[in-house]
């Protein structure tokens, strides 16, 4: 049994985010705002414990953060036009210090900034607001440490030098194009989460968590937003997979195997409640049609039930309003779903070549497993071989290694 | 006649900034310039920040795209620049937007590197 958290674990999990934010609003400078923040928790472990928590924890930690923000400029000549700023913040310390749901949107904006690089923008998410670690995000990444820290540090000096500014978008044509790269950041979090297991699977199993909690905040931030909405439902219901998705020893068990017993329902319930509102406030985007998607799935219960005329209709959609040559791909695997592999294979084939699906594993290896399902071993061999040649992720590649023994075997 | 003088080397190259070297080699930049500038040949110039603080913007089908990054599509040459006063990196990417050639080409955004506590 886990041990119960304490009372500064517990504050973390909502407090780091906002006191972040807060920060960010005053001074203007993320690294600052952070490692105050740090600080302030830290100091919090030690004296909580022995003078008990503070009537008011969060606002405890606002101010002991912003005391070390305004130590800092004081001591760090490199924050001289701060310095000036804090002579008059610091008369009257409490009243611009409440936390305000503006200045979560507004940090969320400033990490996705889009003249910041994808995998900075997910770094830099993660760190200030999920208060995750350099090591945590780097362990979760795959990366070593020092390449993470460094990535943060461009990332900061980038917003720094370059001005990247921490606020809501002014127009709301603005707005909707800022969050679209918003939105990006949180699946593809989801999605580095969700990836292969790969022996590491508590950290990211985190992972996953942290963007279903981002996605909850976004919702909470911009409750009128149907593909925020379409977002959650689609991290929840996919998530909602999760205790089915490995077998006993590690190994990936495929949607068509799992035991749907053992699925979340009460995420099933929250994704399905997402997804409703989604759909009620305009017309469903990409997330919201995959989460519609991901709904049949989590409503039929079991995979040859599975209604696959609705789902091919459902990528249709998607297909005409965005194109994509990834959801083409799942289309096709739906069709060999519906009509059998060698359809699926004639739905490939109209694909043609492309530079981005020759790159991307799961379309060699769909492929092989469609090859592969209607006799074609040698040329299903081939194609696992090209899915393993362009894999980076370890776990995915055994099992593709093991695939490809398997269609070797029964070929001989 | 009027000319642009444009400076290329590698990041790499010239002294380190934590070097006693540094400190010279800043002289020879100053020099250069108040030198140039008593004559009135020199109309204007900046030092950039390092492309790792440099951001591209183009418009595809009256779609902007911006990016991390320096530019670096070979085929397209430098054709102008403008110095511009902005608020933030918001402010300078709506301005880029509307240079005539964003829907053909690229603009690449680099902040301007402030020497004034030097100077002082």
């Amino acid at each position: 049994m886990r041990r119960p958290l304490s009372p500064v674990e517990v504050t973390f999990r909502t407090e780091w985010a906002p006191i972040v934010a807060t920060l960010v609003r005053q001074f203007g400078d993320l690294d600052l705002a952070e490692d105050a923040t740090q600080e302030a928790f830290l100091e919090a472990s030690r004296r909580w414990r022995q003078d008990g928590v503070p009537a008011n924890p969060a606002g405890w930690l606002v101010l002991t953060a912003r005391r070390k923000v305004i130590d800092r400029i004081r001591r760090e000549k490199r924050y001289k036009e701060l310095l000036a700023q804090v002579g008059h913040s610091t008369r009257d310390e409490s009243a611009d210090s409440e936390p305000r749901s503006a200045d979560l949107l507004a940090l969320l904006f400033g990490c996705c900034h889009p003249a910041l690089s994808t995998e900075a923008q997910v770094a830099l998410t993660l760190r200030s607001l999920g208060g995750l670690t350099t090591g945590q995000i780097a362990r979760a990444f795959l990366v070593p440490e020092a390449t993470m820290a460094k990535r943060l540090v461009r990332a900061k000096n980038k917003i720094r030098t370059a001005g990247i500014p921490f606020q809501i978008p002014a127009t709301l044509h603005e707005r909707a194009d800022r969050l679209r790269a918003v939105h990006a950041v949180i699946y593809a979090i989801f999605t580095e989460g969700h990836a292969a297991s790969d022996g590491e699977t508590t950290v990211r199993g985190q992972i996953c968590d942290e963007a279903i909690w981002l996605a909850n905040k976004l919702v909470e931030l911009m409750p009128d937003d149907s593909e925020s909405h379409g977002l959650a439902a689609l991290c929840l219901l996919t998530d909602a997979r999760r205790p089915a998705r490995v077998g006993p020893d590690g190994q990936q068990i495929l949607l068509a195997d799992q035991d749907r017993s053992l699925w979340d329902q009460s995420k099933i319930r929250s994704g399905l409640l997402h997804l409703q509102r989604a759909d009620d406030l305009n017309e469903l985007g990409p997330y919201g049609l995959m989460a519609a998607m991901a709904s049949f799935h989590s409503t039929t219960p079991s995979f040859d039930e599975t209604p696959w005329n609705e789902i091919i209709g459902l990528y249709d959609r998607i297909l005409d309003q965005h194109g994509g040559a990834v959801v083409a791909l799942n289309r096709a695997v739906a069709v060999a779903e519906r009509d059998g592999p060698e359809a699926g294979l004639a739905a490939l084939a109209e694909l043609g070549s492309n530079d981005e699906l020759d790159g991307y594993r799961y379309f060699h290896s769909a492929r092989a497993e469609l090859l592969a399902r209607s006799g074609h071993l040698d040329e299903a061999a081939t194609a696992f071989r090209a899915a393993i040649a362009v894999c980076e992720n370890e776990g995915e590649r055994q099992w593709f290694q093991t695939r490809l023994k398997e269609v070797s075997r029964s070929n001989n | 006649m009027k000319y642009a003088l444009l400076l290329y080397s590698d990041p790499t190259a010239g002294p380190d900034p934590e070097s006693p070297e540094m400190a010279d080699e800043m002289q020879r930049w100053f020099q250069f310039g108040n030198d140039l500038m008593g004559e009135s040949k020199i109309l204007g110039g900046e030092a950039l920040h390092p492309t790792e603080a440099a951001t591209t913007v183009k418009k595809r089908n009256d779609t902007l795209i911006t990016a991390d990054g320096p530019f670096a599509e070979t085929k397209e040459a430098l054709g102008g620049f403008y110095l511009i006063e902005a608020k933030d990196i918001d402010d300078a990417i709506t301005i880029a937007s509307d240079i005539p050639n964003i829907h053909y080409g690229t603009v690449e955004i680099r902040p301007i590197m402030d020497f004034s506590d030097m100077q002082d």
